[in-house]
């Protein structure tokens, strides 16, 4: 034996455990009942008894091994052995904590570059490997609230039910297939024909310019007037237009107000309230998407309103604050 | 040999249990040293003068544990869908049996967390337990504290009554102001233009598996850092602050200074330790 080798007492070590010796049976064991289970499907009473003959001829068989040494018949197993391996030039090579370090210290100046290429290739393969995980579902988490955003068109019915010079208070859903939580309102006024004979609108809506909370109509509604709320049925649904006489609007969350224009007259908001565009088609009114506005000069048909790409609440369009907000995202 | 007399009966009885006990214990040990790192985790030395102040910490990752446990439980029975979220909520509240007390104890729980983890904050500052080496704790600990009011702020929407909707829309569109990226935030946070069913579902989202699992990745480092650098004394001890390890002998005291300087430490900063 080396000197190096294995002790002699690992050998004694080997008697001290206890295993049970290899035995095929539990193969046996295994093969019945998968033949129990496939009988129960196809043949239980006949498939199934034979695989439970099977099962419990190789069980027994398998205790009987398993119990061998407990009823004192002597096993032998053959412990496992492991040959010593040549290494070099003919040397066995010593246990890891003998004999210093294994390999030979690098000369200086040595290299080695295939150690280098390895560590890059493990390191580059993982950060693909995470890469190309990573990049699509990153994307699905961020990318659907950008893109493909939906317009909507809302149908408010004839425009004959909105007499000129009358506000309403109306309340729509944009999207029926989302439901109430698509509910929005708008005020707004039939401004009568403009010079050119186009059909005039002033469609505000009720989102607050400050924080987004929903704005109210400053002044007496349709039981007070002792007009009547009209409820219609459209393509988007129910419907209210409910009559008011508003001096103004105003925010029940932090106190903005507003002129019947929707410029603000006081508080937080940084600009008007936002409006609708809209079209007349076949008569109707239809609601288009909204865009943001600074501020608004005159009234009615005759208003020249300052128009900006749809914005936040709270975040400014003109003057130098404008600059905090240079890419808006894509808003449909 | 081992005993001078026969063993009674009792002494056979309790020597054999004590052998149940300790044989999956061994087992265990043996082949995960999780008994010992346990055992390292909760029976660790600390200055003999620590006060009750300073079960602040403990007390608020009970609070995180609790908020845990009784979110798991209601996500049983909630529902983040904009027709059947408040109708849920209701069921859970009114109808179930002992929903209430759960929600209660996850609503007001809520509180509870982030009263203690000021309090703790708080205990930390005075006691000046956030100076070198302990910087890094203090910074993982106010991450801490941020994600848990992002937990407050997303958990809020979630009974889907008009109280949340409009606080949410007021808290989306606080985010929405932040220069630059702000709007972009806002419409990540809305899940689209406008607030809608995704809303509901990505806050559902957020606020039981994203935000949950990053505090509670911040709290296993936060211990682990508490583990390596030890818990300090207060300030009017006069024993060390914090934990020299074992097999370093510690520099004596350098004049001026409270704490004891591990042997590396000290010898990073040169000369300085040992002349002054």
């Amino acid at each position: 034996m080396e000197p190096n080798g294995p002790a002699p007492e690992h050998e004694e070590h080997d008697e001290d455990i206890h295993l049970p010796p290899p035995s095929l049976w539990p193969v046996g064991f295994a093969v019945g009942v998968v033949v129990v289970l496939v009988g129960l499907i196809i043949n239980p009473t006949l498939i199934s008894p034979i695989g439970g003959a099977i099962a419990i001829i190789f069980g027994v068989l398998w205790a009987r091994d398993a119990t061998a040494e407990l009823r004192g018949q002597p096993i032998h197993v053959e412990p496992e052995r492991r040959e010593m391996v040549e290494a070099g030039a003919g040397e066995t090579a010593p246990p890891a904590d003998q004999q210093g370090a294994a390999l030979p210290p690098p000369e200086p100046g040595e290299t080695f570059p295939r150690s280098r290429f390895l560590e890059g290739t493990t390191l580059g393969l993982g950060a693909l490997i995470g890469g190309v995980i990573t990049v699509p579902v990153a994307g699905f988490a961020v990318l659907p609230s950008f893109l493909r955003q939906r317009g909507h068109k809302v149908d408010l019915g004839p425009v004959a039910g909105f007499p000129q010079g009358q506000w309403y208070i109306a309340t729509f859903t944009v999207d029926p297939s989302e439901g109430a939580v698509s509910r929005r309102t708008a005020f707004i006024r039939n401004n009568g024909p403009t010079t050119n004979n186009e059909p005039s609108f002033t469609i505000i809506s009720n989102r607050c310019a400050h924080l987004g909370c929903p704005v109210q109509a400053n002044g007496p509604t349709g039981a007070i007037l002792g007009q009547k709320t009209v409820h219609e049925h459209t393509a988007n649904g129910p419907v209210t237009l409910e009559p008011v006489v508003p001096a103004g609007f105003g925010c029940p969350c932090h106190g903005g107000q507003y002129d019947t224009e929707g410029n603000r007259t006081a508080g937080p908001p940084v600009r008007a309230l936002d409006r609708y565009g809209f079209e007349v088609d076949h008569g109707r009114l239809v609601l288009l998407s909204t865009y943001s506005v600074s501020h608004v000069i005159g009234t009615g048909g005759q208003a020249k309103i300052y128009k900006y790409k749809e914005a936040g609440p709270g975040q400014h369009v003109d003057g130098p604050e404008q600059w905090f907000y240079p890419l808006q995202p894509p808003h449909h | 040999m081992p005993y001078s007399r026969k063993p009674t009966r009792a002494e056979i009885r309790r020597e054999r249990l004590q052998e149940a006990i300790n044989f999956p214990l061994d087992w265990l040990e043996e082949r995960s040293g999780l008994v010992g790192g346990i055992r390292y985790f909760l029976f660790r030395k600390v200055p003999a003068d620590t006060n009750w102040m300073q079960t602040l910490g403990s007390a608020a990752l009970t609070a995180f544990l609790v908020q845990a446990i009784t979110g798991v439980i209601l996500a049983m029975y909630y529902k983040p869908d904009p027709k059947d979220a408040y109708s849920s909520i209701q069921n859970i509240t009114d109808h179930l049996t002992m929903g209430w007390m759960v929600r209660g104890m996850h609503k007001w729980g809520a509180s509870v967390f982030i009263i203690l983890m000021f309090l703790h904050m708080g205990r930390v500052f005075l006691f000046g337990a956030y100076k070198y080496p302990r910087e890094l704790n203090w910074i993982i600990g106010v991450l801490i504290l941020v994600m848990g009011m992002m937990e407050g702020f997303t958990g809020y929407l979630l009974p889907w009554d008009q109280t949340a909707y409009w606080a949410s829309v007021v808290g989306i569109n606080l985010n929405g102001t932040a220069p630059f990226l702000g709007p972009w935030l806002a419409q990540f946070l809305r899940s689209g233009q406008e607030i809608g069913a995704d809303t509901l579902s990505r806050f559902y989202s957020l606020h039981m598996l994203l935000i949950p699992g990053g505090i509670i990745s911040l709290i296993g480092l936060h211990l682990y850092l508490v583990i390596r650098l030890g818990v300090t004394s207060p300030p009017w001890s006069r024993e060390a602050a914090g934990m020299v390890p074992a097999d370093e002998e510690p520099v004596p005291l350098r004049p001026g200074l409270t704490r004891p300087v591990p042997r590396t430490i000290a010898a990073a900063q040169g000369d300085a330790g040992g002349s002054e």
